[in-house]
């Protein structure tokens, strides 16, 4: 309203300089730049083209989950996770599960908690598939999103054939998952599984050598150690800098500590070895769903607790107990027990954690969500200074954010 | 794991006496006076027994019936010790939180959402703008007396050719539906009964 967001390009302050002397330039990256991902203003101070100062003007994506959560019951809460990171929607709602499940001292049946572990980990794919594309492009490359993206598209129909959805899965429950997987779903992801690391040096082929990619990302946007902690990073930016810490190891949740994997450190804590870490991580993630596959257990995907998952529909049919839980459950919610709980997971972004304050009634008292890109895109500011105004693109592609999760 | 969060708790009652400590489902909580925030944030980052070199969140609470109605909380990670701990302060509306940019640079932007969010203050802080909501946005959207529909809404105006703000106009009344069961949770219905002589039920 007030202040509207100024001409394209002004000179702040206004004051004329002295003859023979430049004055900084001020312009606006965005809120509509193909490379800003997602809705993000940019205003950037530049000495001729190098950057002096950022500040990025956050928020256009505000829809207020948070409030709405607190009007809400906790199952009809869960759909909003998904809006969150929409680039990898179920590791969000592993995160919100978890936080419910410790409240409530809810133990999840091993095959939900491998049926969970194998599509948080299809979650990092699509979501490193995405990043990894698009920090090739934001650097000129156009070949790897179609490849990476024609990934996407099979691993959203295994979300689909999972839950009903490509994007918006709503399918973690408090207490395991909403359906079983079938067979015959287990059998492509399988097979997905096996051709898929083809792809990957398909498009290493394309981007680990190319001199182009690596004249525009190595040296870019470099975090040092003490940076990366005072700045709050996690995951792969926190990596990139040589710390070996993932949460699935270091704080294994579920079946994690049963899972075999690597976790890719970084060296120099530039872009290109994000870009470098990324790849090796989807080949984890690879294994890793391989390994779910495999040692996945038969048995229940709920945990049997009636006063917080509703009965199976055959059963509400048939037993009048089950018809009033299926009512109430479905009205009045379940109650979580008073107190407040923090719950983190390994997103591929980084930690995603929910803070859950419950007053003992039916809907959160209070959520919070630690969106692991809030505080990367904070810290744009002292990763571009001094670099060139064509190289925020690149770092802000290696960031890897998505705005559904930073304005909440 | 358990007695190492224990030795950690009695660490800190030793050195801040008060504190009050908590350990609740494996998670210790650590409640300080509002002025302590930044010396408490500088020892459990700098102490070789904590360690809490990441600060992993902050956000605002509020809990509008007490006098001090808000709580800043402090999310801190031990990458060194794999360890978590949470920090609360309280506050009201006026009185200001001793910023934390200095200890955790990454406070900055998690002050600007409380501030925003709540109107919580921090002192010292560098740069306390709105973060989240629309330029120009007035009050607090998460304080617990903000309606969840707020008071503004926006459309496009073809004949101004501008985005125009219009109070908020509802089709059909909130409805908010009571399902709390009268068997279990409902303590409202529970004291109407023992209570003999109310008309109604009254929340």
């Amino acid at each position: 309203m007030s202040d509207a967001p100024p001409a394209s390009v002004t000179s702040p302050a206004g004051e004329e300089p002295a003859p023979g002397e430049s004055r900084p330039f001020s312009i606006n990256f965005g809120p509509q730049h193909p490379a800003a991902h997602g809705v993000l203003r940019l205003v950037l101070e530049l000495d001729g083209e190098v950057v002096q100062r950022v500040d990025p003007h956050i928020g256009l994506l505000h829809r207020g989950t948070e409030k709405l959560m607190e009007s809400k019951t906790y199952m009809q809460a869960m759909p909003y996770l998904d809006r969150l990171d929409y680039v990898a929607p179920m590791n969000q709602e592993h995160a919100f599960a978890l936080a419910q499940e410790r409240l409530l001292g809810v133990t999840v049946p091993p095959r939900a908690q491998y049926i969970r572990a194998l599509y948080c980990e299809i979650g990092r794919l699509l979501n490193h598939l995405l990043q990894v594309t698009t920090q090739a492009m934001d650097v000129g490359a156009l070949t790897p999103p179609l490849w990476g993206f024609e990934e996407r598209e099979k691993l959203m129909e295994f979300y689909e054939r999972a839950s009903g959805a490509r994007l918006h899965a709503n399918y973690f429950r408090c207490g395991g998952v909403h359906q079983d997987v079938t067979q015959a779903l287990l059998d492509d992801i399988w097979k997905f599984t096996e051709n898929f690391p083809q792809v990957l040096d398909d498009i290493e082929d394309l981007l680990t050598e190319n001199r182009i990619f690596k004249q525009r990302n190595v040296d870019i946007g470099v975090v040092s150690k003490q940076e990366a902690l005072a700045w709050g990073m996690t995951g792969v930016m926190l990596r990139s800098t040589g710390f070996a810490w993932d949460l699935r190891r270091a704080q294994p949740y579920e079946c994690y500590s049963d899972l075999e994997f690597k976790i890719p450190v970084g060296k120099n804590g530039d872009c290109y070895d994000r870009y470098l870490m990324r790849m090796e991580e989807m080949r984890q993630a690879n294994l890793i769903m391989q390994q779910c596959i495999r040692k996945m257990p038969s048995g229940p995907v709920m945990t049997p607790d009636g006063k917080v998952v509703p009965p199976r529909r055959a059963e509400m049919k048939r037993s009048m107990e089950a018809l009033i839980h299926h009512f109430k459950l479905y009205t009045e919610g379940y109650h979580i027990p008073a107190g407040e709980v923090y719950a983190a997971v390994e997103a591929p972004k980084g930690e995603f954690g929910v803070y859950l304050v419950s007053d003992g009634s039916n809907k959160p008292y209070r959520v919070k969500f630690r969106a692991p890109s809030y505080p990367h895109l904070q810290a744009m500011d002292f990763m571009c200074r001094g670099h060139m105004v064509a190289d925020v693109s690149a770092v802000l592609g290696s960031l890897d954010i998505v705005f559904g999760e930073i304005d909440r | 794991m358990a007695g190492e969060l224990e030795q950690l708790q009695s660490r800190i009652a030793g050195q801040w006496p008060d504190a009050q400590t908590e350990i609740a489902l494996g998670e210790l909580t650590v409640k300080i006076g509002a002025p302590h925030i930044v010396p408490v944030l500088t020892f459990l980052r700098d102490d070789p027994e904590c360690r809490f070199t990441l600060l992993i969140d902050l956000c605002g609470v509020d809990y509008p019936n007490r006098t001090l109605r808000f709580d800043v909380v402090y999310h801190l990670l031990s990458l060194e010790k794999n360890r978590r701990i949470r920090v609360k302060v309280e506050t009201d509306e006026k009185t200001a939180v001793p910023s934390s940019v200095a200890v955790h640079a990454a406070a900055n932007w998690f002050e600007r959402e409380a501030f925003d969010m709540y109107g919580i203050l921090f002192s010292g802080h560098p740069d306390l703008r709105r973060i989240l909501t629309d330029y120009g946005f007035e009050g607090f959207p998460l304080r617990k007396d903000f309606p969840l529909t707020g008071y503004v809404e926006v459309r496009w105006d073809e004949t101004q050719k501008r985005v125009v703000y219009e109070p908020v106009k509802l089709v059909q009344e909130w409805r908010d539906f009571d399902f709390l069961s009268p068997w279990e949770g409902a303590d409202y219905i529970r004291a109407w009964h023992e209570e003999k002589g109310k008309d109604t039920p009254n929340r």
